[in-house]
């Protein structure tokens, strides 16, 4: 099968185009590193099956960071019959030294300007054509993210793949020792092909920047914009979720009920209060992480990542990490395995490991389901928002804690050099793309923990056969009854013990525990929690939550990008023993206060 | 017309880059970015406690620590 290659810089929509091409789902957003890793898809040009594949940016082909070495790799041992290569028409002046360099590879190739709606708003002008007759070679002015042009550019894609690629890259290095040609020749084509006027007319960015990058009101508007998007998330969520809740428990109520009731009472019991009891508990929190994600992609969309990781640069400097660090932890509000695997754009090993200790504390959108329910049901509507966001906080001080306490261990020297995107606004069809995929992804963890992480509560809380359900005597309680020693001063009961084991899986397991245990679910469940706990309890409850080890898949993650397994133990081992001491000082300082 | 390095720039400034004087990766990141001998640059912002500085070199908008802005020498137009 023929394999086109996607290669240019980092945020030149590499990957909008290959979601254009395959109908794929790869994540997009404006920041340069979104993508990491290969992704591949499979579409029919011109009769034949062809093999797309998206590859990481890279900014020249010397690169030194994990995510370029990537691309050498790939463009060493696998030569692609096509490499299409992808501009930014508004950075043409700088990024066709990129172009010029995979030249002289003589790999066939397609180039496509894309951003040329932005371009032409930018007041920049290319002549095409005059540029392909220059550099022999194809090339088209696009719109990746509306379509324009881009039925002119798959033809010639097509008809470019007919012929085979002329040579390789066998000596790679030695070719690309010659980059003094390069500068004569894009200096040459520039000049004859690209008008860029004096004053870039982008007012929009400028405006927007003098505000947002503002030294004094900079970082409170960060702050501001951050509470308001916690609040929306908790006072549109919130409601959706225990309606949806309400509805799963009637549908078992008038439907699943009378259904089932021939069966033994066992088998009712562990597919109603087990499986469905469980699963429909986690099940009405969709929406949330749906609604959650579509902020999220407006925020990565808009390029603000990049303004937040200029305002944080200062304080994130004094804790060995940088800018992007900061945005790894923003990303990591998402969830944390992408945002692990972020960090792959750093070239200090010991930046990245560092960066990597940090963010499986920041607050993903599996944390964010438990908190949502816990302050739902023990505190009032007005303050609930406030606690929401004071986790946030929590989250951030660990992260800056966790690095302050490890910046010696992990010194490094990384330059600090990152582009400053304009502000730009996903379309719908985006967001909504975003949205699928999120939700695709939580029932794909839903199906592999979920179901079975409830299951297994089940049955721990219901045996052995002769015990009363949940009580002392079952295997739930001997194990609660064993950990309560290391609990009790953290102020977490029995049941809850037996959920955080379960949340060490992933922590959506953690609400859907708590409806098995407690045979519970909808507003009765937080009903119940509600009633037994104080806030003290839960807020002790919560920070545990946020602070140890979010999840497998995290773990799985910290191993697999550090390939160290003393430092895979160095994180379980720091986030477990740092969510004990802060729960404990939280809850023996406020019963100490008369809380 | 003094020779200085683009780190002493004040916001607003314009100046034209002399030479680069950095190791191979950063010099090899900062050309793909559009630092070259001769290309103008303009200082747009620096961020308060000494963070990083926003910086405009042709259509590109960089931030940079202020430690690797030192490395790279400017004339002031």
């Amino acid at each position: 099968m023929k394999r086109i290659a996607l290669l240019g810089m980092p945020n030149t929509g590499k990957s909008t185009l290959f979601n254009r091409m395959t109908g794929g789902t790869a994540r997009v957003g404006n920041w340069p590193g979104i993508t990491v890793e290969l992704l591949s898809g499979r579409i029919l040009l011109g009769g034949d099956m062809v093999e797309i594949i998206d590859l990481p940016g890279i900014y020249d082909l010397h690169g030194f960071s994990d995510d370029e070495q990537v691309v050498r790799h790939f463009l060493h041992d696998n030569v692609p019959d096509l490499a299409l290569v992808i501009l930014n028409t508004t950075q043409i002046e700088r990024q066709m030294s990129l172009l010029l360099q995979l030249k002289r590879l003589d790999i066939n190739l397609v180039v496509m300007l894309n951003m040329a709606d932005e371009a032409r708003k930018f007041g920049i002008s290319v002549d095409a054509a005059k540029m392909s007759a220059l550099l022999e070679l194809p090339i088209f002015l696009l719109s990746a993210k509306y379509g324009t042009g881009y039925p002119e550019a798959l033809q010639a894609v097509t008809k470019a793949l007919r012929y085979p690629t002329p040579g390789m890259a066998e000596h790679l290095r030695s070719q690309l020792e010659q980059d003094g040609h390069i500068e004569a020749e894009m200096a040459r084509v520039l000049k004859h092909t690209v008008q860029v006027p004096a004053q870039l007319s982008d007012r929009l960015t400028e405006k927007l920047d003098s505000v947002m990058l503002h030294p004094v009101l900079g970082l409170p508007i960060f702050f501001g914009v951050m509470y308001l998007l916690f609040q929306g998330i908790f006072i549109f969520g919130q409601p959706i979720q225990s309606g949806i809740a309400a509805a799963f428990s009637w549908l078992r109520e008038t439907a699943l009920g009378p259904l089932l009731g021939g069966l033994p009472q066992v088998m009712q019991g562990f597919l109603l209060d087990g499986v469905y009891n469980g699963v429909a508990t986690v099940a009405a929190f969709v929406p949330v992480i749906v609604l959650f994600f579509l902020f999220m992609a407006i925020v990565e969309d808009s390029g603000y990542l990049s303004r937040a990781a200029f305002l944080m640069d200062a304080l994130m400097a004094r804790l060995g990490l940088d800018g992007r660090g900061f945005v790894m932890l923003l990303m990591g509000f998402g969830c944390n395995v992408p945002a692990l695997m972020g960090t792959r754009v750093m070239r200090s090993r010991a930046m990245r490991l560092l960066t990597m200790l940090v963010i499986p504390l920041s607050l993903c959108s599996a944390r964010l389901q438990v908190f949502i329910f816990f302050t739902a049901a023990l505190f009032s509507h007005e303050a609930a928002p406030v606690v929401l966001f004071s986790l946030y906080m929590f989250s951030f001080a660990a992260a800056i804690v966790t690095a302050l306490i490890f910046k010696n261990r992990f010194r490094n020297t990384e330059p600090f050099v990152l582009e400053l995107p304009p502000y730009r606004f996903p379309t719908v069809r985006q967001m909504a793309l975003r949205g699928w995929v999120e939700v695709r992804h939580f029932l794909r963890r839903a199906t592999k923990f979920i179901v079975a992480g409830v299951v297994m509560v089940w049955l721990l809380t219901n045996l052995p056969p002769s015990a009363v359900p949940a009580s002392a005597d079952t295997f739930a309680g001997m194990i609660g009854g064993a950990m309560h020693p290391l609990f009790a001063p953290i102020g977490i009961n029995e049941q809850l013990t037996i959920a955080l084991i379960f949340g060490f899986i992933a922590k959506e397991i953690v609400i859907g525990a708590l409806a098995v245990i407690y045979s519970l679910s909808g507003d009765a469940l937080s009903g119940a929690i509600g009633h037994q706990l104080d806030w003290v309890q839960a807020y002790s409850f919560m920070l545990f939550t946020l602070l140890y080890t979010p999840c497998l898949a995290t773990v799985a993650t910290l191993q697999s990008e550090s390939k160290q397994f003393r430092f895979t133990a160095l994180s379980l081992g720091w986030s477990l023993g740092l969510a004990w001491l802060v729960s404990f000082a939280f809850y023996q300082g406020a019963r100490a206060l008369g809380y | 017309m003094s020779a200085t390095t683009l780190a002493t720039l004040r916001a607003g400034d314009t100046a034209t880059i002399v030479s680069i004087h950095a190791e191979e990766a950063l010099h090899l990141r900062l050309l793909a970015l559009g630092f070259r001998n001769g290309k103008r640059v303009k200082l747009i912002r620096m961020a308060s406690f000494s963070g990083p500085l926003q910086v405009r070199v042709g259509t590109t908008d960089v931030m940079l620590r202020r430690a690797e802005a030192a490395k790279i020498k400017v004339q002031i137009i």
